[in-house]
């Protein structure tokens, strides 16, 4: 199996506050890995260290055959590689949903503008908004932004997708339906770290579940061992709060 | 005394038309100017050069810091006194010191405006924006300056507005404008008081078309009425 992404001995320091520490990770091609845990553990800043919208303190970050952390490195080059999704949607409040997907690809010129509307039409076609095209966000509810947003991050044609909470800021009703497009894509192989609190979607749909708390990766399983027999007693804490 | 209103609208009427053209294009030039002076000091006051940061927070510091009627006297009657003595011209007219003076001055409270606007901008904007692969300039450019402008408009249409007024201490310099078309009747007539109520009344209705305008301006780019 060929490693995507290689993350060795990351540290990551806010000033004096020591929120990654020592964590190692390697995901492979088409591998969907969750990440779970108690608020304020890491995960968020984990994820964003993959794409470097955090600089790390220590340790080494590599996509593919890029070293994210070398500042020599190309980022905006290697983030076309990589989609992120966010716990608050951060949809361009002033573009249509279309616009607001067609922006990167044509701006990075990876496409033209016309090949691009096509593009954003069949994705929204896809994450079944094909009647949004037009709507503001402000027009849409919670999972339609969501999904745009999903869409808009496919747009660049990444090989590697993070998730940082998609569902959290959503209301009950509407968690299924982004789910259900990011189970869509895990089962056409897309690799994807996913933070999330659905414990559901991590056992069906993960290929891997990991436990971080207090800026430590404490344990990592198969979905159903993770699950059934945890090993740690932080991780048996933690899933007794949540299941 | 009697006043005699239909007399000197008469004779001021041509005098106020006259200044009222200069009043409109030393105030659009000035606030064109002013408003890519702003933005260019507010990308200063942000880039990470030390000597342009501080650059623009002087010009900012002296522009507040001083009267404009000063700064318009030194435009017109410092410098060119000493390109004067130097290389034998005067280097401003009245009006360009006028429209030096105007745009500096709205140059500096632009930058502001535009810099509190972009503070403004949620976060989460760009890192959306460079996670999708954009560059910092272009993040800036089709994400974070759109939203920026639409905030601050309300600060951007006031400010139009004081320049427009500001540009009425010119008559201090002789620009031929409104007020100095005003003065130069009133005080060659002794008619004080119809005048100045006739070059209110022209200040007003070009204002009042300002903000109306402005209004539409800005229901149009309500884009995001509800957040
Ligand atoms: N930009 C930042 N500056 C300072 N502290 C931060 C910053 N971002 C996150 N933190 C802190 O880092 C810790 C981990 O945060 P985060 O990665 O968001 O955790 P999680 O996503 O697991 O809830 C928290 O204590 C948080 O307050
Ligand atoms: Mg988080």
């Amino acid at each position: 199996m060929t490693k995507k992404i290689r993350v060795t001995n990351l540290y990551k320091s806010f000033g004096e506050l020591e929120v990654l520490r020592d964590v190692s990770l390697d995901v492979a091609e088409g591998e969907v890995v969750c990440v779970i845990g108690p608020s304020g553990g890491g995960k968020s800043t984990f994820l964003r260290c993959i794409n470097r919208l955090e600089t790390v303190s220590g340790g080494e970050v590599q996509v593919d055959d890029d070293i994210i952390t070398d500042p020599k490195t190309d980022i905006n080059k290697v983030r076309e590689r990589i989609g992120m999704v966010f716990q608050s949607f951060n949809l361009f409040p002033h573009l249509t949903a279309k616009k607001n997907i067609m922006l990167a690809p044509v701006d990075r010129k990876k496409m033209t503008k016309a090949e691009a509307e096509e593009k954003a039409i069949s994705l929204l076609t896809r994450v079944g908004l094909s009647d949004k095209a037009d709507n503001y966000p402000h027009q849409l509810s919670g999972g339609q932004k969501q999904r745009v947003a999903i869409a808009r991050a496919l747009a660049m044609q990444p090989e590697i997708m993070l998730f940082d909470e998609p569902t959290s800021a959503l209301d009950p009703e509407m968690v299924g339906e982004v789910l259900q497009v990011m189970h869509e894509l895990a089962k056409e192989g897309m690799t994807m770290v996913v933070v999330t609190h659905e414990m559901g979607f991590a056992r069906d749909v993960g290929d891997r579940v990991i436990l971080m708390a207090d800026g430590q990766l404490v344990e990592e399983g198969k979905p159903k061992d993770f699950f059934a027999n945890p090993k740690e007693l932080r991780t048996q804490e933690f899933l007794s709060t949540v299941l | 005394m009697n006043f005699d209103f239909a007399r000197v609208f008469q004779e001021l009427t041509p005098l106020l038309w006259d200044g009222f053209q200069t009043t409109v294009y030393v105030s659009i030039i000035s606030i064109v100017l002013g408003m890519m002076v702003g933005l260019l000091s507010c990308y200063f006051r942000t880039c990470r050069f030390r000597i342009l940061r501080f650059l623009a927070a002087s010009y900012v510091w002296v522009i507040r810091g001083t009267p404009m009627i000063v700064q318009a006297f030194f435009f017109f009657f410092g410098l060119n006194q000493v390109t004067q003595a130097m290389l034998g011209f005067q280097l401003l007219s009245r009006d360009m010191a006028g429209i030096l003076t105007v745009t500096l001055n709205a140059g500096a409270y632009f930058t502001e405006i535009f810099r509190g606007g972009i503070a403004a901008v949620d976060k989460g904007q760009t890192e959306a924006a460079r996670s999708l692969s954009l560059p910092q300039s272009r993040t800036m450019l089709r994400v974070v300056l759109p939203q920026a402008l639409r905030i601050s408009l309300p600060s951007m249409v006031n400010q139009w507005i004081i320049s427009i007024k500001d540009t009425a201490i010119l008559s201090a310099i002789a620009v031929g404008e409104l007020m100095n078309r005003t003065q130069v009747y009133a005080f060659g007539t002794f008619v004080f008081f119809e005048s100045f109520i006739f070059v209110a009344v022209w200040y007003l209705v070009l204002l009042s078309a300002l903000m109306i305008l402005s209004n539409r301006l800005e229901a149009r780019m309500n884009y995001d009425k509800k957040n």
